[in-house]
């Protein structure tokens, strides 16, 4: 029915070679992606879904398994330009302007100065920036160099954003509206985002499955489909079927999680 | 109004109460040091002198063991605004002979000191085997290395401004080489990861994210290696007993006694690093404001 999946790991696991022994961070973990689709990796720290978001960017090399992107090695697909990554922290060079911190993945790319200029203006707008390009980033909130940084991510025109707990550090009031805001844009942009989060309603919010991860050692607990629609006014989640389904990645999430 | 009188009481005022007490102290310490010669040569000429007529004398001797602030002031004075600027009693003449070595040795010290540290971050190999080395040079005193360096060089036929850069660049490489290794080592391992994703190569990764980290750096670096640049360029004037520059003032005056002469070329010293120094902090300043930084 479907075409093949943009990422699909088979058995996947890295192992970590600390100084006091080795720690296995990914265990097992096989998964298919589909062109298009809103994953959210969920589960308590020391699980593993930052490493997994990592292993497909190419920034850890697995240990043992398989892993596909596009259908290339990760490293290829780093190298294509396969994805846009979102960190935790908005990561933005404090030297630059904000239009600025957008031109430097476009000048690592080698864009012609009209290409980059354009891309600067479009995805600022898109992420309402627009007015923002000459300041600095200590000049904006929080929030704002978040948004910044999303921008970042966009302006490379990939098919995928990779995005590590990036509301993680802002508000609860900033974050709500940059939910509503994300996935406008991934209504928009057909994109395929994978999303990492500890946050239950963020992730049953946005996402159309939503990966339960438990720890020691990281693997997959449970896949929950999210069949909320593409409509998701922020008000869904007072519905009975949000939470129905917060219910049972809480519940997904209590039973992978031992306490001894 | 305020800024102005802020300034004059947290800034000036407790420079000035300093610098009072050092000219006060100056003045006492010339009496100890210039009385015992004086008296001597009292006694030898049959005429003896006390109480405040003996202080002045001590004061205003022509050739006084401790000059006093005055005569140093005096002589300033004679051997800037005095002659002309072309004479060989010119102490800004002397001065920018010594500071076109400083500046050509600084220059050369500054790109050598970047160029180690760009391979150092880069060859892996290079930091273990390359830093002991550095470190090495500089434990060996300049005093002994640099009369060598200029006779060695004499013997291949360079003379001139350029060895006496040469010390200079022994000199300033060095803070430069170890400030800007801490600085091209200082982006964080986030911004790292983000030149990862996008595939930087390493040369991109220098120039986008090392070099400006490295910019406070740097320039923290520069304030030290251009002092020292100064040191180098008046000790390599001493060892030819060089015609010009304030190191040659220097021998002249310690050949001849003119322990004036001494002070006063002692000062234009200062004065250069002063300068000199003030130059960099304002231009690193400048840099850095332009980078964004919070004033």
């Amino acid at each position: 029915m479907s075409s093949l999946p943009v990422i699909s790991s088979q058995n996947l696991g890295l192992t970590f070679q600390t100084g006091d022994g080795s720690v296995q961070a990914l265990s097992d973990i096989t998964l298919d992606i589909q062109k298009g689709e809103f994953i959210s990796l969920i589960g308590p720290s020391g699980c593993g879904k930052t490493t997994l978001l990592r292993v497909i960017a190419d920034l850890e090399k697995p240990t043992a398994g398989s892993i596909t992107v596009n259908n290339t090695t990760p490293e290829e697909a780093r190298l294509n330009g396969a994805y846009g990554y979102v960190f935790q922290q908005a990561a933005l060079l404090p030297w630059r302007t904000i239009a600025q911190n957008v031109a430097l993945p476009l000048e690592i790319m080698g864009l012609s100065k009209e290409e980059k200029s354009s891309r600067i203006a479009k995805n600022l707008e898109l992420v309402n920036l627009g007015g923002f390009e000459k300041k600095f980033p200590w000049q904006l909130s929080g929030g704002m160099q978040q948004r910044a940084s999303i921008a970042r991510a966009l302006a490379v025109e990939p098919d995928m954003l990779l995005m590590d707990e990036p509301f993680g550090a802002l508000d609860e009031i900033v974050r709500d509206h940059l939910n509503a805001e994300l996935l406008k844009l991934w209504a928009q942009t057909k994109k395929t985002i994978v999303f990492v989060t500890h946050s239950i309603p963020e992730a049953v919010y946005l996402s159309t499955r939503i990966v339960v991860m438990s720890p020691r050692p990281g693997r997959i607990h449970e896949i929950i489909d999210c069949d909320l629609g593409n409509d998701r006014p922020l008000e869904i989640r007072e519905s009975s079927e949000f939470l129905r389904i917060a219910h049972q990645v809480r519940d997904g999430l209590r039973e992978g999680h031992s306490y001894d | 109004m305020t800024s102005t009188g802020n300034y004059l009481t947290n800034r000036l005022f407790p420079v000035m109460t300093i610098l009072a007490a050092i000219v006060v102290l100056w003045y006492g310490v010339a009496v100890a040091l210039n009385a015992p010669v004086l008296r001597d040569f009292e006694k030898r000429a049959g005429e003896s002198t006390s109480g405040m007529e003996f202080l002045f004398k001590t004061w205003n001797m022509p050739k006084p063991t401790t000059p006093t602030p005055h005569q140093v002031a005096s002589a300033l004075w004679k051997g800037t605004v005095g002659v002309k600027l072309t004479s060989n009693r010119s102490l800004i003449y002397h001065s920018w002979v010594t500071l076109s070595a400083t500046l050509l040795g600084f220059a050369m010290g500054t790109a050598l000191g970047v160029v180690i540290a760009i391979s150092i971050v880069h060859v892996p190999a290079l930091d273990k085997s390359l830093l002991p080395w550095i470190i090495t040079s500089q434990t060996v005193p300049i005093l002994a290395v640099a009369p060598m360096i200029i006779v060695l060089l004499a013997a291949i036929g360079v003379t001139g401004l350029l060895p006496k850069a040469l010390i200079s660049t022994y000199l300033s490489f060095f803070p430069v080489a170890v400030g800007m290794v801490k600085g091209l080592r200082s982006p964080d391992v986030l911004h790292l990861d983000l030149m990862r994703t996008y595939s930087a190569n390493a040369a991109q990764v220098l120039w986008k994210l090392r070099i400006p980290s490295s910019v406070p750096f740097f320039f923290a670096s520069i304030k030290v290696a251009i002092a020292a640049s100064l040191i180098g360029a008046i000790v390599g004037e001493l060892p030819t007993g060089a015609v010009a520059g304030i190191g040659s003032k220097l021998l002249a005056g310690s050949y001849y006694s003119q322990t004036i002469d001494i002070f006063a070329a002692l000062i234009a010293g200062s004065i250069c690093a002063i300068l000199l120094v003030t130059l960099v902090d304002v231009t690193g300043r400048m840099v850095q404001a332009r980078m964004g930084a919070r004033s």
